[in-house]
């Protein structure tokens, strides 16, 4: 590795160029969404300076679940079933507290088949970033509609979209998420910044990105098209990541930028374009993401910020050292605490 | 107190005759969710501490409340533990089915019978009848326990049954003989010391059992001797011993969801790990976890082996087959898992506080496209608890999903045991490269290569520190170092390697246990809960002149010594609980040379196997191949 560094390359904190935290070559479709937010997790990792033999990769099954293959590769990744990863992201996590898991699905992988392993990992509070690249078609299998399609929405092959679409974000709110976002693959500065703070954030971090399938739903009818998200994105506020050893500016009118600070160090800024939006009410982000749906407004940031919670690990009470590595002393009791619950059978 | 009502019918079996001692059932019928459970532990334990072999069984109905049930006590001077045809004593306190319970009674029979019962009517003479009095009872000491404030009075109805129960306990121990220190101990035993109840419920005991002394003269041949067969045994049930295994075999991670009969294992978990595993400040060494369904508790299983736990859930059949999916992937990309299935009776719901042995092959073969798997087969509490423990290590040594078969009778019925042995071998947690083998391998390594010649390949855990110690597993064609592939060589090496793992795994597995009799020309096999209705069978049997050998098989795939058993016999009787003869079949298929020698005994009803009905499906066999001419 230090063979193949550049002289003079630039580093993180960590000495890494960021060509260091790529993967393997990508084999989506050339100019798919979910592409450039793997470059965007690349971007936010080599920024944080993550030691990536810490991070473990997860997905499901899907175009989307493809990719953790395509960034930090030297990383372990598991690609589990479709719609559980969540589930399986859950028992890595106990297993590995240490562990920053960072978890990529798709609008089917976790709006039909994952629903409730989705659900359930957000009421407990799994400590995971969990990423839905969104782009509202199943594209490994040729372009019917998911759940995140919208009512009315037309594919090439499948018809009308006829049921109204399931908002990922309003369910991660209201299963108890304390960290949800939305934004557009097409926007790199606001994936990237969010991801950051996703990546800081202690507990379930769900990233729902439009992500458009360049293949199968790019009609510039559609919503989920990249020319309907550049035309129509609407960010509430531009959001900024402060990493503890940066300087927080503070040139800020007062009232117009919200500040959130992380456990781990990190602050969010979110400088507001929406006056008045307050991305630590939870019926305010409830309320603005409904009203976003009627009007059919893309509405994107960080719509809402909760660190209180606590996580499955924190719940479950755990010992510092991972699970995954304790040994026999232990995980075994004793021969007499055997020979004692004997006796009580006696 | 009321009067003795009892009048003695013309009983058969009473006076005259010789005293049956120690050889006898009882069977107390109840209705569901009456509090009949604490009487019956405690009649149980107190011939237990008298140091006669005893067995007890629940069979109960899906249902919380109402239904009936009954629960069945085998004493046995002879030690044998399995179900029996036919019960001596009855206990009669549902209404629902007192007449059919009566029914069901030998000639000679002795029915203890409820007064508060409205359907009971003596409807034979030849049996003997003994009225309790529970009404007066039960009513009496539920007002001193109120008075007393020992329970409160809004809780009247809930413990009414409670302390009826106790009514048949205390005139059970007189008539039978029952030794009431006996009883005052297994009171102790089941209250865990606390004094209130203790004394409440023996206060009863104590004075139903002075009532039936005065009142009730002893007509009926049936009773209890002091024996010393049961001095430093355990009584215990087999979800409590697996649960325990598991904890001493270094469980870190449990996930589980809700189903009949398995839900008390994660509740034993649940319970032992808090008081075995917490560290002097209360941090838990384990993490257990009810998941929102089957499949995410495998799922959740499967990310915590990967991530490096010990990990484990415990399901019934409905469970297993939603697990499918994740058990191939966990085969496919070999990820260790613990899988304890205690069997029920199916398809679907079918029934499900009902014994079977159904999920054989299933279990063996899930998954799709080319699985199989090891599984082991406890026969008894003890290898619950050792397959508790062991399981553990096969999965880790082997990196693949390890199914324990336990069922409904051995996990939730009342066994007696040689206490469980500590594990002999240190944790074996498999082949795993920490960081600095890593980098002393260097580009050596691949996940998926076989450099030992046993098919089975190193893995790195997530968080080692080194170089190329990353890889990516998946469910899709890879290669040896663990990358995409769809090329057919590739596909076809790495199914051949995992072919090999599983031969390698017969000589690991446990071993079948073997009685192989000289000159025997019969063999028996059977594994798990069957095993103590053919031990009995084959003493029966060799009372009519048939010499058996019995091999029980501990686990999957068959070691060499099971083909050996075969070919050593002219018919092995291969005795099973399902329809289909799923043993049989498997050993058919993995010898199809000698499948000819196999004879079916394939019976599933939802109770557990008898020695009468074993004894009699070999015996009419033989007889045929004797009329036959061989």
């Amino acid at each position: 590795m230090e063979a193949t560094r550049p002289v003079n390359g630039k580093v993180n904190q960590l000495g890494l160029q960021k060509i260091e935290y790529d993967g393997s070559k990508t084999t989506l479709c050339a100019g798919c969404g979910h592409n450039s937010i793997s470059q965007r997790i690349i971007d936010a990792a080599y920024e944080l300076s993550l030691p990536q033999h810490k991070v473990i990769k997860l997905s499901g099954i899907g175009c989307s679940s493809k990719s953790p293959a395509y960034f930090m590769g030297r990383a372990h990744g598991i690609n589990a079933l479709h719609g559980r990863m969540p589930t399986v992201a859950t028992g890595a996590t106990v297993a590995n507290h240490d562990l920053l898991a960072i978890g990529v699905s798709g609008d089917g992988d976790t709006g039909s088949i994952g629903f409730s392993p989705y659900k359930h990992m957000l009421r407990r509070n799994v400590p995971m970033v969990y990423i839905i690249e969104n782009n509202g078609v199943y594209g490994l299998t040729k372009g019917q509609f998911s759940a995140t399609s919208d009512e009315g929405q037309k594919t090439r092959y499948y018809g009308t979209q006829r049921f109204p679409s399931l908002d990922m974000c309003m369910e991660a709110i209201v299963a108890g998420a304390g960290f949800v976002a939305r934004s557009f693959s097409g926007d790199a500065k606001q994936v990237r910044e969010l991801l950051k703070a996703a990546m800081a954030y202690k507990g379930t971090a769900v990233l729902d990105i439009i992500s458009p399938c360049v293949t199968f739903n790019d009609e510039p009818d559609s919503n989920k098209s990249f020319a309907y998200g550049k035309a129509n994105e609407y960010p509430l506020h531009e959001i900024g990541v402060v990493l503890p050893f940066e300087e927080i500016q503070v040139d800020y009118e007062p009232g117009t930028v919200q500040q959130v600070k992380l456990h781990d160090g990190p602050t969010i800024q979110l400088r507001k374009l929406e006056a008045g939006y307050d991305a630590t009410s939870k019926m305010g982000a409830l309320a603005r993401l409904d009203q976003a749906r009627e009007k059919g407004e893309f509405i994107t940031g960080l719509l809402y910020i909760d660190e209180s919670r606590p996580t499955l690990p924190e719940l479950e009470n755990l010992v510092e050292t991972p699970l995954a590595w304790l040994t026999e002393k232990d995980t075994r009791p004793s021969r007499e605490s055997l020979d004692q619950i004997m006796r009580e059978f006696m | 107190m009321a009067t003795a009502v009892l009048q003695s019918a013309s009983a058969t079996g009473a006076g005259g005759g010789k005293d049956i001692i120690n050889d006898f059932s009882i069977v107390a019928a109840t209705v569901n969710g009456s509090g009949s459970q604490t009487a019956n532990m405690t009649l149980i334990r107190a011939l237990f501490h008298m140091g006669i072999p005893v067995n007890g069984k629940n069979l109960f109905p899906s249902n919380i409340e109402g239904l009936p049930t009954w629960f069945t006590i085998r004493v046995s001077k002879d030690g044998y533990i399995a179900r029996r045809d036919g019960v001596e004593i009855l206990v009669a306190f549902n209404d629902q089915t007192v007449v059919e319970d009566i029914r069901l009674l030998p000639p000679g029979g002795v029915c203890f019978y409820s007064d508060e019962l409205k359907l009971f009517n003596r409807s034979r003479d030849d049996i003997i009848y003994y009225q309790l009095p529970v009404k007066e009872v039960s009513r009496e000491a539920l007002d001193a326990a109120i008075a007393s404030g020992a329970i409160r009075k809004d809780d009247r109805l809930k413990f009414k049954g409670r302390l009826a129960s106790m009514v048949y306990v205390g005139v059970l121990a007189q008539m039978l003989g029952i030794d009431m220190t006996a009883i005052r101990q297994a009171l102790e035993n089941q209250f865990k010391g606390r004094r209130k109840p203790v004394e409440m419920n023996w206060n009863i005991v104590q004075r139903t059992a002075d009532w039936a002394r005065e009142n009730l003269p002893k007509l009926d041949p049936y009773r209890v001797q002091p024996m010393n067969e049961t001095a430093g045994k355990i009584i215990i049930e087999g979800n409590t011993a697996g649960a325990l295994g598991a904890i001493y075999g270094g469980m870190t991670v449990a996930a589980w969801y809700p189903i009949t009969p398995a839900t008390s294992l994660a509740d034993e978990l649940e319970e032992y790990a808090a008081k075995l595993r917490k560290t002097p400040d209360g941090k838990a060494t384990y993490a257990i976890i009810q998941a929102e369904d089957e499949i995410a508790a495998i799922g959740m299983v499967v990310g915590a082996s990967w991530a490096g736990a010990r990990a484990m859930t415990s399901t019934s059949g409905p469970g297993i087959s939603l697990m499918t999916e994740f058990v191939g992937f966990a085969y496919y990309t070999e990820i260790p898992a613990v899988i304890w299935d205690v069997q029920r009776m199916g398809p679907s719901t079918g029934l499900p506080t009902r014994v079977s042995q159904g999920d054989l092959l299933k279990a063996y073969l899930l998954g799709h496209g080319d699985t199989k798997h090891i599984v082991l087969l406890p026969g008894s509490v003890k290898e619950c608890f050792e397959f508790g423990h062991t399981a553990f290590d096969l999965a880790e040594r082997f990196q693949t999903p390890v199914f324990v078969l336990s069922d409904l009778d051995l996990g939730m019925n009342y066994w007696m045991s040689e206490p469980f042995e500590y594990p002999a071998k240190p944790i074996d947690r498999g082949k795993v490269l920490d960081a600095e083998a890593v980098k002393r391998l260097g580009r050596e390594w691949g996940r998926y290569k076989d450099v030992d010649g046993d098919g089975i390949p190193w893995r790195t855990l997530p968080g080692t520190e080194a170089p190329g110690a990353a890889y990516f597993t998946r469910g899709s064609g890879h290669n040896e170092y663990a990358l995409y592939s769809e090329r057919g060589e590739d596909w076809l090496r790495n199914m051949a390697r995992l072919a090999k793992k599983h031969e390698t795994a017969r000589e690991y597995v446990p071993a079948p246990v073997i009685d192989q009799r000289q000159g025997a020309r019969v063999g028996l096999m059977a594994f798990g809960s069957a095993d103590p209705a053919v031990v009995e069978a084959r003493d029966r049997l060799a009372k009519e002149g048939v010499e058996t050998s019995y091999l029980r098989l501990r686990a999957l795939p068959f070691s060499e010594s099971v083909r050996d058993f075969i070919a050593a016999h002219e018919e092995v009787y291969v005795i099973e609980m399902n329809r289909d003869a799923q043993l049989a079949s498997l050993l058919r298929m993995e010898y199809p040379e000698l499948a000819t020698r196999l004879v079916s005994i394939a019976y599933a009803d939802g109770l557990p196997l008898t020695a009468r009905f074993v004894t009699g499906q070999v015996l009419a066999h033989e007889r045929e191949l004797a009329g036959a001419g061989r």
